[in-house]
């Protein structure tokens, strides 16, 4: 935590004004036993080309749209504009890829933010079919019992609590219209 | 006395019970958060933007705005009693309220945080209510160049001021700009960049964006957190401020809320800085700067008075320009154009009865806030027990059912969901997305007084620089600009410090003060 850091750092204990960055750093993870390692070069690449692939896009469908001019500006300046802006940057950020040390890497843990965005996906798949009752009880008992390990019966019970409390929250008194089986 | 006749309607406004009750509502909830370290103040709104549909726009940003400000109360609670900050304006705090609750004066701690948090609170509503009419009479003369060059120097100010690295959060405000693109433009009636999906053809909403990326990007991105367990907090003791204490904070407290309310007015100013401008200012005017880090009573005082002061104030520039001044007022904004209320210059003589109506509920909810901090902090710090494995899947689910309540549509927890998982990528690369949702409620003002601007110039860009106002924005842009990168320069030639993409250029509070 960069707060620790800076206050050890200095000779006579008096703790150093940590900048904007330490202080949202510090308060995104205080709970967090170590910082998670940061993504090497390769990755930091792959970002880059990525912003870089992102404003190639966008400046070619910008011409397809009729980028105008100054004088009378069409629907694809203001994209163009902005498309080229992205280039310039994703450019700056492959030059400097070797020295980029904010992005971190994909730690073991992140199966289970996988496991969390397809239980999401299910869930969006599955409620326009049987409502939201079934997906949403077994989205919450996925994040209980593995993502969150929790035990068995507590898994069970909360989940079947959270949509019994949703059920009655959102048809019940609210009356809005989310598509449920019963 | 005209002039004071809405300001007392105002007083109506909020006293009306439903108000009230919104009221008290956001700054529990916002104390609530605030002692939960984890979601901050932004995802907290964007996940209960649903909720707000159904209630009026005053009702509404009265209890956004309780959120807001009743997250830098709780913020410090945590921040004293476990070394733990639960929002970044209290990171400050930490050293010596720590300090403090070690040597057995937490309660004496948290009472001068939460007596200078009001003062910092109350000076900024009464300063923002002289300024804020006055602003937006002086935004009247404002034509197209003049919002253009705003919007420009607020997004990029904010990139600027954000966590990440600078080029990563400029790319991140520019897809946000090209995501308010996506739909029918306004000129000319083409369909961009929809692919041919109807759903897309008005446009993407603000709330799944709001909600995936600040909302869900986060429980995701904490998911693969290993966490420590929270120790036990240590006993409050019922010792609060004394006469000689108060006597010895007032000075920073006085001094706390200027910083607080000027940093505030600023984009990308907000509490964060302002904490750290109001504690480095306090340690550097001290006689007795070791004295800091140990206990110092003002080191708990200034920073807390600041937060709290430029948490009120940011609310000037979004409500006087129409221009949000960090990610949270970005949200507010969103709230308030889904109401179908479009802030700035005009809104004080349109709608008095809102503008008077959220500001004169900040005196209550600080009053609220006050009352809540120094005898129930004890019922805040249980709040800590709850886990993090229960209140994740709450908060999932009240996302996507809170999305698709908003316009009935399945597309938009699809969008909510991709939103997500784009926020937790772009945590994972080192892109904040703060400014990228700010740019988006920005983006369509920006365009479409980009392109008026254009045409009343006959496409001559100079005009730009002509006229007074917005020459002096655009001269402001471009110092915002070059500075860094010259002293990046001068460092670089002297062989300073490192100079990765990480810590490159970004002001220190330091230069600030």
């Amino acid at each position: 935590m960069g707060t620790e850091r800076d206050a050890g750092d200095h000779p006579s204990d008096v703790p150093e004004t940590p900048t904007v960055q330490e202080a949202l750093d510090a308060a995104d993870a205080p709970l967090d036993e170590e910082p998670p390692p940061p993504a090497g070069t390769v990755a930091n690449l792959v970002v880059a080309v990525l912003v870089t692939g992102l404003g190639v896009a966008t400046v070619v469908s910008s011409l397809a749209l009729g980028i105008g001019s100054a004088r009378e500006p069409g629907a694809g300046t203001w994209p163009f504009a902005l498309g080229l802006v992205v280039v310039v940057f994703g450019l700056a950020l492959v030059a400097g890829a070797r020295r980029t040390a904010d992005a971190e890497r994909f730690p073991r843990e992140a199966l289970g933010v996988v496991a969390g965005i397809g239980t999401m996906v299910a869930f969006t798949a599955l409620i326009g079919r049987i409502g939201f009752e079934i997906p949403g009880a077994l989205l919450c008992f996925v994040w209980l019992r593995w993502l969150g390990g929790e035990g068995w019966r507590t898994s069970v019970l909360v989940s079947l609590g959270i949509v019994a409390a949703f059920y009655a929250v959102f048809v019940g008194a609210l009356g809005v219209g989310v598509p449920h089986l019963f | 006395m005209d002039q004071l006749t809405p300001v007392l309607q105002g007083f109506a406004v909020v006293l009306e019970p439903q108000n009230l009750l919104y009221c008290l509502v956001g700054v529990v909830v916002g104390m609530l958060i605030g002692v939960l370290p984890g979601l901050g103040p932004a995802a907290t709104i964007a996940v209960l933007l649903p909720l707000t549909i159904g209630l009026e726009p005053v009702t509404s940003v009265i209890m956004l705005a309780g959120i807001f400000y009743g997250a830098q109360y709780g913020g410090t609670i945590t921040s004293v009693l476990l070394r733990l900050p639960g929002e970044a304006s209290s990171v400050v705090t930490v050293f010596d309220g720590y300090a403090m609750a070690c040597q057995g004066r937490a309660g004496k701690a948290l009472g001068i945080a939460a007596i200078g948090s009001f003062v910092g609170g109350t000076v900024s509503i009464v300063a923002l209510s002289f300024v804020a009419p006055v602003v937006a009479s002086f935004a009247l003369d404002f034509g197209p160049p003049e919002y253009t060059a705003l919007a420009l120097l607020g997004i990029l100010l904010v990139a600027t001021v954000s966590g990440g690295g600078r080029v990563k959060a400029l790319a991140a405000a520019c897809v946000g700009l090209l995501l308010a693109t996506v739909g029918r433009d306004g000129f000319t009636g083409a369909q961009r960049f929809t692919f041919g999906d109807l759903n897309l053809a008005d446009g993407i909403d603000f709330v799944p964006i709001a909600m995936g990326l600040f909302g869900l990007g986060e429980i995701l991105h904490a998911l693969e957190e290993r966490h420590r367990r929270v120790q036990a907090p240590p006993t409050l003791t019922r010792v609060w401020p004394d006469r000689a204490d108060m006597r010895q904070a007032s000075g920073a407290i006085g001094r706390g809320s200027v910083i607080g309310f000027v940093l505030g007015i600023l984009p990308g100013g907000g509490a964060v800085l302002s904490s750290l401008a109001a504690y480095a200012l306090e340690k550097r005017r001290s006689k007795t700067p070791e004295r800091f880090g140990k206990g110092a009573i003002e080191g708990v005082a200034a920073p807390e008075t600041a937060n709290n002061a430029a948490a009120t104030s940011s609310f000037i520039p979004l409500l006087t320009l129409g221009i949000p001044a960090n990610a949270t007022m970005a949200v507010i904004f969103g709230a308030l154009l889904v109401q179908g209320v479009t802030p700035g210059p005009r809104l004080v003589d349109e709608d008095p009865e809102l503008f008077w109506g959220v500001i004169n509920s900040m005196y209550v909810g600080n009053i609220l806030l006050l009352i809540m901090s120094i005898p129930m902090v004890g019922i805040f710090v249980r709040v800590l027990q709850v886990r993090g494995a229960i209140l994740a899947p709450i908060t999932v689910m009240v996302t996507l059912v809170g999305v698709y309540t908003v316009r009935s549509s399945v597309f938009d927890i699809g969008l909510v969901v991709a939103f997500g998982v784009l926020g937790y990528l772009m945590k994972k690369a080192g892109f904040d997305p703060g400014p990228l949702v700010l740019a988006f409620v920005l983006g369509s003002l920006l365009e479409s007084n980009l392109r008026r601007s254009l045409l009343l110039f006959d496409g001559d860009p100079t005009g730009f620089l002509t006229r007074p106002i917005s020459g002096v924005l655009f001269a402001a842009f471009a110092v915002v600009v070059l500075l860094p990168l010259t002293t990046r320069l001068l460092r670089g030639r002297r062989g300073g410090p490192r100079d990765d993409d990480r810590s490159g250029g970004r002001p220190d509070t330091k230069e600030l003060v």
